[in-house]
């Protein structure tokens, strides 16, 4: 088990670096950080050079990727052009979106899983046909329209909820917006879980169990479930990571201050410290939330063992 | 590790599977149904399929020719006239069937000329990552090694950076943002899952006794890998394809709402639906007809992925 994670943490490195240095490189190289910096306008070339070697704009590349990475691993995450430090920003964006995804996840594993053993279970009656073409029609729906119907409904037409949220939102704050976040991939945990459940329903030990005179509940729960939840915690766990990143659209509509509103300020405005610190905390987060899945893999079926 | 990307598994063996039953269900007899005969049988008799078959139709056709929907310019603004002027639902394919935008332009126009730009950016970006992931994959799974060391840990690089993200980043760095800037920054980002699906696949099937047959009569790696292979090996490359489709015309919907995707004068349903955003108190139908209008679009195409799917696949049955 211990040199499991340690294998795998050493083959996070690589993926690590490659994949800040593949961000770093879209953004400084194809893009010009100082463009944003003079309006609309040209720099005046003076400046220019100036604002240039103070960032360290004018070293090779590979040079400034190194420093960026030896200033991350000090804990500095640089400045914003605005002057504000990158962490500052990290500490006040993270614990909202953070929140935000909680309250996501909560709606895959309660809704989408619930619905998926329903369903599964079912296979072919009507329920399972109802819902099945629902999930497809959620899926269909992209996030940004999602939100923006359930904002004209719930918050401007029914006034239930406040359209958007306060400056350091509540979790109940956050119900709406993380349904809506976690819509589409609530659908697809549906879908997994049937799959699953509908493939497993067959097995002997079910019908064992079922011989043996347990209750349905017990066989349902304990046998059926916990061997159906393995291809659902995997995509639950990937879903983390793009749940924070995808986030943008979700803080957009809701006006919701988190990771996802710095990135998209600090795209429009070519602030590259910004987005290429939030991105590697971003990587990070994905990472880990991968090889916690792994881990849960031996929880869940204990035949799987870790060399 | 499980591969997290393909939410079906291999379909290799369902040739063999599938004989006993296709025999005395197909048209001869005795001679068993490929893989793709039998899925294509399954397929005319789903109904998903071809509901889904007739919408995607009407989209291609609708962006080919827009004028045979309508005699309206989606770019002509009226605003003296038509300034936010409500749809009269009666009147059938009409330039006021469904109303007009806050530039007075005709929405039903606007909605017609933008499954264009949509449905190019779906189709090209979906063509442009198959075929890029389908040689990675192929290379790393056939030839194994440091190869597939080196190209798996790059997918993993790629499949690391969030999308929209990743996408939104190098869009800033173009003025001009058209329809191809958009494809380009969706494929550079997007191949990651059918090259893991294609790995996956050729290194079931290259363990395959035709395979080693074929090596062992001496045909060589290009022939092996083209002739043997990827007929073999592309079924969950196909199946995961179609279901992207929607999904990359979701995508560029999702940057165009964004303000970083399409530009104008391109006609966009995602632009249409974020400048509608501001009149959503006094005009919601500006902004709900081009939603429904991607949603209806995505829905088709993923429908059509999930009819293939489940033909390619006869596990799911």
């Amino acid at each position: 088990m211990g040199r499991y994670v340690i294998r795998r943490l050493l083959q996070m490195i690589p993926v690590f670096f490659g994949t800040t240095l593949l961000i770093f490189l879209m953004v400084n190289v194809m893009g010009d950080p100082i463009a944003g910096l003079c309006g609309d306008r040209q720099c005046d070339p003076a400046t220019a050079a100036q604002l240039r070697s103070e960032f360290g704009l004018d070293k090779p590349v590979w040079q400034q990727y190194l420093t960026y990475m030896g200033n991350v691993f000090t804990g500095d995450f640089g400045t914003a052009f605005n002057g504000q430090k990158v962490t500052e920003l990290m500490a006040t964006a993270f614990p909202i979106t953070i929140r935000l995804t909680i309250v996501a996840v909560v709606f895959e594993v309660v809704i989408g899983i619930s619905l998926g053993v329903v369903t599964g279970l079912r296979r072919g009656r009507p329920v399972d046909t109802t819902v099945l073409i629902l999930t497809l029609v959620v899926i269909a729906i992209p996030t940004f329209v999602t939100g923006l119907l359930l904002q004209l409904l719930l918050g401007v037409k029914w006034g239930i909820i406040k359209p958007s949220v306060s400056a350091d939102p509540t979790f109940d704050e956050l119900l709406v917006p993380g349904l809506v976040l976690a819509s589409v991939s609530l659908a697809y945990v549906t879908r997994l879980t049937r799959t699953s459940i509908a493939e497993n329903a067959r097995a002997d030990y079910v019908r064992t169990a079922v011989a043996k005179g347990l209750p349905r509940r017990r066989v349902v729960v304990r046998h059926l479930l916990r061997n159906s939840l393995i291809p659902v915690v995997t995509f639950i766990g990937t879903d983390v990571g793009a749940l924070m990143g995808g986030a943008i659209v979700t803080e957009r509509i809701f006006n919701i201050h988190g990771v996802g509103y710095q990135l998209y300020q600090g795209i429009l405005r070519q602030n590259s410290q910004t987005v290429v610190g939030f991105v590697t905390i971003l990587v990070l987060v994905f990472l880990a939330a991968n090889l916690i899945v792994d881990l849960l893999y031996a929880v869940l079926d204990p035949r799987i063992r870790y060399a | 590790m499980p591969d997290t990307t393909a939410l079906t598994k291999s379909t290799d063996v369902p040739a063999e599977a599938q004989t006993p039953a296709a025999t005395d269900a197909g048209p001869a007899p005795g001679k068993p149904r490929s893989l793709w005969s039998d899925a294509w049988h399954d397929l005319r008799r789903n109904p998903l399929f071809l509901i889904s078959m007739v919408l995607i139709l009407l989209l291609a056709v609708m962006a080919i020719f827009p004028g045979l929907f309508t005699s309206a310019s989606p770019r002509d603004a009226n605003l003296a006239e038509h300034y936010l002027q409500h749809p009269k639902w009666g009147n059938f394919f009409a330039p006021d069937w469904l109303g007009y935008d806050v530039q007075g332009r005709s929405i039903y126009a606007r909605v017609v000329y933008g499954a264009r730009a949509s449905i190019t950016v779906g189709v090209v970006v979906t063509i442009a990552v198959t075929l890029t992931g389908l040689v990675i994959g192929m290379l790393a799974g056939y030839f194994g090694g440091w190869l597939d060391t080196i190209l798996s840990r790059i997918t993993d690089v790629f499949f690391g950076v969030p999308f929209i993200v990743g996408a939104m980043v190098i869009l800033t760095t173009f003025e001009e943002r058209s329809v191809w800037v958009v494809i380009l920054s969706m494929a550079f980002l997007g191949w990651t899952s059918i090259a893991r699906v294609a790995r996956g696949s050729v290194i079931t099937i290259k363990q395959a006794d035709y395979v080693v047959a074929a090596k062992a009569l001496g045909a060589s790696t290009t022939r092996i890998l083209t002739r043997h292979i990827l007929p073999n090996a592309i079924a969950p490359v196909i199946v995961v394809a179609t279901i992207a489709l929607g999904g990359y015309i979701a995508a560029e919907a999702t940057l165009s709402f964004l303000g970083i995707g399409l530009a104008e004068p391109t006609v966009s349903w995602g632009i249409d639906v974020s400048t509608a955003k501001d009149q959503l108190r006094n005009a919601p139908y500006v902004l709900v007809i081009p939603s429904v209008m991607v949603s209806i679009t995505v829905l088709s195409f993923l429908m059509f992925g999930d009819a293939v799917r489940n033909a390619l696949d006869p596990k799911m049955r």
